[in-house]
This record gives C-alpha cells, sequence and structure tokens, in this order.
C-alpha cells in the first residue's frame, strides 16, 4: 500500500499474486467506539493508530508532516484526521464519525463518540452501535465528569469489553504514581456499576507508548498495548443457544402477485427455530406449529438462528401481529404491564410523570407513563439528584414504568433485543434503558373510575327488549378512511334493521388532542364505551390510522368480558375476508381485510359476521 | 453467519421496518450496482416482491444502456417504476458546460425533490414498455437510498433513519439518536425520512454479495474487450471510465484490494469543489 497515488482515473491492475475475495472474507470485523471526556486526546490517538498500524499511506503522513514543517507548526497526529478529510477523494475514507483500520487480527470500524456533553445523544448512537470502546483519561487532568458519565452510559448499553488508556503520559513524566492512582480511583467509579475493564493502559498518543507495541518509557507496565488489548477482545457470537425469541415485525401476504402465503417476518434475537416447532405469540397468547421458513433466493430452510431476518408460515391461520414476541412455549418471555428499568434520559424537557410517552422495545410500541421514580441521578457523579420527581437531560434513573397494554419483556441481561427500549417524547428518541425485573401486571383500575354504577334495569334485561347482545366492534381505520366510511354504512343498515346501534368516532374532536402523548386517557374512552354496552347498545368505534401504530393494539374495554369485543383493521393484502363465504377464522374476533375491495363487498362480510355475534 | 450474512439481514430489517411505517415509501433506483444491490435486498424482505415504487431521477444524460438495463429489470421483476425529470430545466438547455454543480443542482437535487413531493412530473412504466404520466402525486414520506458510509465523508455521519427538513435539506449537525434499531419514524408534516439500508456496507462487500447472490448488475461496470470499465455511474458526459480487464465480481474485488484510487474518481462534479458532495448533500442530494 505504500506506493505513490496513481494518476486519477486509472485503476491498475495489479501484478501482485490473487490475494483474492477469499481472503477478505475470512477477516472478522469488530466496531470499536472511542470515548472519554473533550481534549483527553482522542482524535491523537485515532490518528496515531491509524499510522502506526499503516492504514494510512505513510507516503501521506510525510507529505503531511513537510506541510507542517512550512507552515512553522507541529505536527500533531490530530491533523490526519482533518487532512484526509479534506483529501478523502484519494481514496481513503475518514471522518469524525467512523474510520476504517486494520490490524493483524481483525478489520475494524472505529467510531469517534464526541466527548462534549452536548453531544452526548452522538456518543450513544455511536455506543449502541460499537461492541466494545477504548475509553481516554487524560493522565494530567485525572477522571472528570465524562470519564465517569461515558463509563456509565457503556455499562447501560451493555458494552462489556473496554480497554482505559490512561493518555497524555508524557505530561507527567511517566509516573507510575500518577497511573496507578488514575486506576484506582476509576476502577472502583466502574465497579459500582459491575464494569471490570480489559486492561487500564498508561500511553502516550502523541509519543505513540503502548499503543500498538510495547514502551521503554514506562518499564514498569507489563500489561498489553492497547491494540493488543483491543485485539484479544472476543467478538460475541449470536446467541443461538438461548431461548427463541423472534418480534414479530410483520405479517405479509402479497395477493396482488398471486402468492397465497401469509409469511410472519421478523429478525431472530435469540435462539433458532426449526420447521415443525411447536411456537408460540406473546402477548397474544396464540400458539401454532412452524410450517416453513421462507426466504428469497435460498432454498427451502429447515432452520434458522440469531442474527437472521426471516419470515415464517403457520400450520394454522392464526391472527398474530406486530409486536408479538414469537417464543418456544416453554422458556418464553413474561407478559406483564410493569417493568422496573434504568434509563438515561436526552430529551429537551424532562421525564415526568405527567407526561405519556411511547415506549418501543423491539418491534413493540406503545404508550406508557412513568408509575415510580425509585432513584434520580447524576451520572458523572452517581450521586442523587436531588429532584425525585424528574429526570432531566443527561441524567439517568431507575424508574417502574407502566404501560397501556401488556407485552412480552425479558431481562436485558439476559436477552438484549428484547430487554431494552427507547422512549419517545413527541417525534423524538428521549431517553433509552434497560429492563431490570419484569413486575406483576397492575389493574387498570383507572378505567373502572368511569364506569358507570349499573341499576337492576342491567344490560340483559335491555337486550332482552332490543332482542339482541349488545357488541362493541372497534375499526382500525386508515389513511382514505376506508373505515369511517364502512362503520357509517354499518351503523345505518343495522339501524334500518332496527338494532339498537351507536357509532362513535375516535378519530374526531377531543378524542385526538394536539398531538403524540397527548391523547385522550384511555379510562375515559373505556368508560363512556362501557356505559353504551351497559344500555344495551351495539357500539361501532372506529380508531383512527396513525404512521406509529399508536393505535395498533387492541382497544379492549375491562370489565366487559361478557360482551363481544372485535375489530376490524385494513392491511394491503389481507384476505382473511374472502368476499365470499370469508369464513375462514370462526373464533377470531381480529379481522384483517383488503381495503381494496368494493365498499358494499366489505360492509356485507363486517355484517354477517356482527349479525351472527349479536344472535341472542 | 458470516459478514455477508449479517449484512444482509440488517439491511432486510431496514426494508421491514421502512416497509411498515411509511405509507407513502418508495426506493430511489440509480440503475448502479449499489441501488441494485438495494433492489435485491428488497426483494429478499417481501419473499421476491418489491411492494413499493422504484423511482429514478432522469437527468436524460444518462448513459444510454443504463435506461434500456432499467425498464428491462423493472418488466422481469414486475416492479413499479417510476421516473423523475426536471423537464423546465431541460427545456431550458440546462447541460453541464453550464458548471456541473449547476448542472447537478437542477437535473439531479431540484428534479428529485420535485418528483418525492409531487410538484414534478412522475412517468410510470406500464406492461407494454412505455411510460406514461403517474396519477398518483401524493409526496413520499419515506424515501429509501443506497448511500454506503464508506463512499466519502459526510455520508459516514448518516443514520440509517435520517430526518429531511421542509426544504428537502439535511441537518447535519442536530441527527437524532439512534440506538438499538430503533429508528425514527415519527416526524413532523411536510419533512420526510431517508432510509439508508447499506450503511454498513463497503464497496467491496457490494461486489462480494454480487458475486455471492449472482446479481445482475448492469455490464458497464465489467471490462467488455476494450480494457476499461467504470467504476461508478452516473450522466455520460460527466462520468469517465477506468482501465482494467476484469470481466467479473471476482476480479473486480481483487483489483479493488490492492487500489487507493477512490470509487467516486470518475465523477467529474466531484472535482470541482473538495466539498462538493457535503454541499449536494445537505441541500437534498442522495
Amino acid at each position: 500500500m505504500g506506493a505513490a497515488a496513481a494518476e486519477p482515473s486509472t485503476a491498475e491492475p495489479s501484478a501482485e499474486p490473487r490475494t483474492g475475495p477469499q481472503v477478505a472474507e475470512a477477516r472478522e470485523q469488530m466496531n470499536i467506539v472511542i470515548v472519554g471526556h473533550v481534549d483527553h486526546g482522542k482524535s491523537t490517538l485515532v490518528g496515531r493508530l491509524l499510522a502506526d498500524t499503516e492504514s494510512i499511506d505513510p507516503a501521506k503522513i510525510a507529505q503531511i508532516r513537510a506541510l507542517c514543517e512550512r507552515q512553522g507548526k507541529r505536527f500533531e497526529y490530530a491533523f490526519l484526521l482533518d487532512a484526509l478529510e479534506a483529501e478523502r477523494d484519494q481514496g481513503i475514507t475518514i471522518d469524525a464519525a467512523r474510520c476504517f483500520f486494520r490490524s493483524e487480527a481483525r478489520d475494524y470500524i472505529l467510531i469517534d463518540a464526541p466527548g462534549h456533553i452536548e453531544f452526548l445523544k452522538n456518543m450513544i448512537s455511536g455506543a449502541a452501535r460499537a461492541e466494545a470502546a477504548v475509553l481516554l483519561i487524560d493522565a494530567a487532568e485525572g477522571v472528570r465528569e465524562n470519564s465517569r458519565r461515558h463509563g456509565y452510559m457503556l455499562g447501560l448499553l451493555g458494552i462489556r469489553q473496554v480497554v482505559v488508556a490512561v493518555n497524555k503520559l508524557d505530561m507527567v513524566g511517566y509516573d507510575q504514581a500518577v497511573f496507578d492512582r488514575i486506576v484506582a480511583e476509576y476502577r472502583a467509579f466502574l465497579a459500582r456499576i459491575d464494569l471490570e475493564p480489559a486492561a487500564f493502559v498508561p500511553v502516550s498518543a502523541l509519543e505513540g507508548d503502548n499503543l500498538v507495541g510495547p514502551s521503554a518509557n514506562t518499564p514498569w507496565y507489563d500489561g498489553p498495548s492497547v491494540l493488543a488489548a483491543v485485539d484479544a477482545f472476543a467478538k460475541a457470537p449470536a446467541p443461538a443457544e438461548k431461548p427463541l425469541r423472534m418480534p414479530v415485525q410483520d405479517v405479509y401476504r402479497f395477493n396482488r402477485e398471486g402468492d397465497t402465503r401469509r409469511i410472519i417476518a421478523g429478525r431472530i434475537t435469540a435462539g433458532r427455530v426449526r420447521v415443525g416447532d411447536e411456537v408460540v405469540f406473546l402477548p397474544s397468547g396464540k400458539a401454532t406449529r412452524i410450517a416453513s421458513i421462507e426466504g428469497f433466493n435460498v432454498g427451502e430452510p429447515t432452520e434458522a438462528a440469531a442474527g437472521e431476518s426471516i419470515g415464517v408460515t403457520m400450520t394454522e391461520q392464526i391472527y398474530v401481529g406486530r409486536g408479538d414476541v414469537m417464543a418456544h412455549v416453554d422458556a418464553a418471555p413474561t407478559v406483564s404491564n410493569r417493568v422496573r428499568a434504568n434509563l438515561f434520559w436526552l430529551g429537551r424537557r424532562p421525564l415526568t410523570q405527567k407526561r405519556t410517552y411511547k415506549l418501543k422495545m423491539a418491534t413493540y410500541s406503545g404508550l406508557c407513563e412513568v408509575e415510580r421514580f425509585i432513584e434520580v441521578m447524576d451520572a458523572s457523579a452517581l450521586s442523587d439528584a436531588g429532584h425525585p420527581d424528574r429526570v432531566e437531560r443527561h441524567e439517568v434513573a431507575e424508574v417502574v414504568l407502566r404501560l397501556r397494554r401488556p407485552m412480552a419483556a425479558d431481562l436485558s441481561h439476559a436477552f438484549a433485543e428484547t430487554g431494552r427500549f427507547v422512549l419517545v417524547d413527541g417525534y423524538d428518541v428521549a431517553g433509552g434503558g434497560i429492563v431490570r425485573s419484569v413486575l406483576e401486571a397492575g389493574a387498570d383500575d383507572d378505567a373502572m373510575r368511569w364506569t358507570t354504577e349499573v341499576g337492576s334495569i342491567d344490560r340483559p334485561l335491555r337486550e332482552a327488549m332490543a332482542g339482541h347482545r349488545a357488541l362493541l366492534l372497534v375499526v382500525h381505520d386508515d389513511l382514505d378512511h376506508t373505515g369511517r366510511a364502512l362503520a357509517a354504512a354499518l351503523e345505518e343498515s343495522l339501524w334500518a334493521a332496527r338494532r339498537a346501534v351507536f357509532r362513535l368516532d375516535l378519530a374526531k374532536g377531543d378524542f385526538q388532542k394536539a398531538g403524540p402523548g397527548e391523547l385522550v386517557p384511555r379510562s375515559i374512552t373505556h368508560g363512556l364505551i362501557a356505559g353504551l354496552l351497559n344500555a344495551g347498545q351495539i357500539v361501532i368505534a372506529t380508531v383512527p390510522w396513525s404512521d406509529d401504530h399508536t393505535h395498533d393494539e387492541a382497544l379492549q374495554v375491562p370489565g366487559m368480558a361478557a360482551v363481544p369485543q372485535c375489530q376490524v383493521r385494513f392491511r394491503p393484502e389481507a384476505n382473511d375476508a374472502a368476499p365470499v363465504g370469508g369464513e375462514a377464522l370462526e373464533d377470531d374476533r381480529d379481522w384483517a381485510l383488503d381495503p381494496a375491495l368494493e365498499p358494499r363487498a366489505l360492509h356485507d362480510v363486517v355484517k354477517r359476521r356482527l349479525e351472527r355475534l349479536i344472535a341472542r | 453467519m458470516d459478514h455477508l450474512a449479517r449484512l444482509e439481514a440488517q439491511s432486510v430489517y431496514i426494508l421491514r421496518e421502512a416497509y411498515k411505517s411509511f405509507k407513502n415509501l418508495c426506493m430511489l433506483w440509480s440503475i448502479g450496482k449499489d441501488s441494485t444491490v438495494m433492489l435485491w435486498l428488497a426483494r429478499k424482505a417481501f419473499f421476491g416482491h418489491v411492494p413499493f415504487p422504484l423511482v429514478h431521477i432522469d437527468t436524460s444524460y444518462k448513459i444510454p444502456s443504463m435506461i434500456a438495463y432499467r425498464d428491462r429489470l423493472a418488466l422481469d421483476w414486475n416492479l413499479t417504476m417510476v421516473v423523475g425529470q426536471n423537464e423546465e430545466a431541460l427545456a431550458d438547455g440546462m447541460n453541464h458546460t453550464r458548471g456541473r454543480l449547476t448542472c447537478c443542482t437542477a437535473l439531479k437535487t431540484r428534479a428529485l425533490k420535485q418528483t418525492l413531493d409531487g410538484t414534478g412530473p412522475r412517468y410510470r412504466l406500464m406492461p407494454d414498455g412505455q411510460y406514461y404520466p403517474e396519477g398518483n402525486r401524493e409526496p413520499y414520506t419515506g424515501v429509501i437510498v443506497g448511500a454506503r458510509g464508506d463512499e466519502e465523508g459526510s455520508r459516514s455521519k448518516e443514520r440509517y433513519f435520517s430526518p429531511r427538513g421542509v426544504d428537502n435539506d439535511w441537518d447535519l449537525d442536530d441527527q437524532p439518536p439512534e440506538l438499538w434499531n430503533q429508528f425514527k419514524t415519527d416526524f413532523a408534516p411536510g419533512t420526510h425520512i431517508r432510509i439508508h439500508p447499506l450503511l454498513d456496507w463497503t464497496e467491496i462487500n457490494i461486489w462480494e454479495y454480487i458475486e455471492r447472490e449472482s446479481i445482475p448488475v448492469i455490464d458497464l461496470y465489467f471490462d467488455r474487450g476494450e480494457g476499461r470499465r467504470y467504476r461508478s455511474l452516473g450522466c455520460d458526459p460527466c462520468t469517465a471510465d477506468v482501465r482494467s480487464t476484469a470481466c467479473t465480481p471476482g476480479q473486480i474485488i481483487d483489483e479493488l484490494l490492492v487500489t487507493n484510487i477512490a470509487e467516486r474518481s470518475g465523477r467529474a462534479q466531484d472535482q470541482e469543489d473538495p466539498h462538493a458532495m457535503e454541499k449536494l448533500r445537505r441541500d437534498g442530494y442522495m
């Protein structure tokens, strides 16, 4: 690679022996994030690592050295990053965000995480993609606030492989006592969050001490260099040997292309699955067997394992949807609407009990509130933040979260993907956290506050008067308002047939307040619907379509189990309501309909099913 | 799983998230190797189908065989093919002699913006092989783009799901956090999201995957007997071929492993200004 740059717009095929793609394929790749307090020397360390591993053409470095000399300024390795960015059209890719380098052991992507507090969200985005970390501490300055904050974040993000480089040792005369003091202080801090670094390395990035090999300046140190410590990190195997977890991403049926397969798509996050396996989907609780594993250009697989994005078909056509987690029956996740969690907060507005947030974990998405703050801390000191009722930006906390509808959850240390979540406030991800324990489900007692007391003229009496049963039909609208039109048509035809029917459009007025997180409390809606059902009505409620699937969840009214509750959703390509017959899912009350069907056909299919359910 | 299987699984996951999250979703297809690999990944994700339109911005100066290849593949693979163009600028005689960046801005950036937001014309390929005006002018709120992180500096700062403002602009300095495959799918009206399934792929990964899957990329990438081939495709007047006898993906990979010439060195507009791409991208270029 040492040759001078050739003339642009030619690519000289090499005369060297074929190295071949086989060689490239065999090489392992690892993402490493470089973190630490601002000005503790990250750019210098990265530049020097690139130079000393010859990931940058030495001729290029000589060029930059000469340039510095001409301009009368001292050469710095950090210049390599800037210089190469400016000269990236010369074929070397480098950037403040990511750069590529290779050691004898493997290829690395270095993610440089900003050290400034304002960029904590970028640091977290970078670190969340990393498998291991190098954390820098300036020997002269010692452990600083972001040294601790970044260390804490690494622990929270589940990065367990960490090397701590105590940098700028040349500035303190390679004094072992300084090094030992920093090691003792920082190790004690990390111990509080159960993080034990693989190594503490005394380094001068500027002088190249202990970066890629041992240094004569630190005879008292006999540990690995930074590169050796990083090379010694183990690549975490995909957790194929754990129990199966596959969060359902989507369900497909590409009818229009003449493809009749109903494929449940998702990425296996743990374990493995085989054709014939009996599986359960949680929280819906539906169980069936795997009929096939589907793919494109892959033949007919009989097994798939963690890490793979796959599709499966089932022996029975059960209705499952996004947010369900597929697992084996004997080792399934826990279902609850309450979890205890550790979280960090990045939002401009503090996390409070007054607002509703959207929680996203794997493919689950649902509204939640903070039930209780257990502890709110300043992550840079692990000390009490002094305000137990909110979490400010850049603080961390332990909380109990309460979800509007249950989810299948794991503990984060056992299953990373199904045990960690983000919280969305408005349009933005405002925080993230990990599940520490899954608590007992809380009763939705709130909803019952709004339900009216039922007198001696009760629902069965009113049903007898009307000549049919009460029923709740929830219609999930789509953008074209197919649902609203269907609901209106049903109301009219049921009314014409002398049914006691009442239509509620939850897409209108106060049911849809200002924006995300501002919905009218579900309990009020529940109370209203429960009242109408107790009055013996057939209630048709439309809920709005939303880009973010806020309303994907089943709208179930607590305490009304005696009344049939069913739902209609629109899914292009769905055909479990074949216009003729259409009785495929006799017991299923969750109906997926193709919005492209004629309005009349849609109406007829649903009406026929309703008539059967309200018959006394 | 090897590294290609991991890259594939992540890209497929991203594509499925995009499909689930956006009602008006499209994929930009430049006919180049990267977006053709991305198209292949879409067929992986959706089990042989591509359930959203492919959008191509035709500057009218593309290498002619690119257009023939585009239409053939679109018909063979049953794609919904939509083509957009800045007809006003072309009628006005826009071409690269007026300045390459000026030309790119008009025929690519501007054309793209108008096609995406529906203010410009959209033409759709029908089974007879002809293009007809498309009735659907709804803005695309999700746009899948084949940018790779290793291509050039500004692209490596991208997120998988990257919001664009009302003016199609990219606020590079205040990007939302992205972690644990939880992507930004909530957005204010008038804005849209760019989706980047290939962010983690390198140029070599692309060729390795083309080889493994036998993806029929356009043959301009290979030497067809004249000792020259294209490494990156664009408009005829502004794209130079390179000296090379590579005529299979394997030979191209061999060549890449020993070269230190930039992939886009044959793209004249990049040479006009060292920060050309960053400027174009801030304004909404791919």
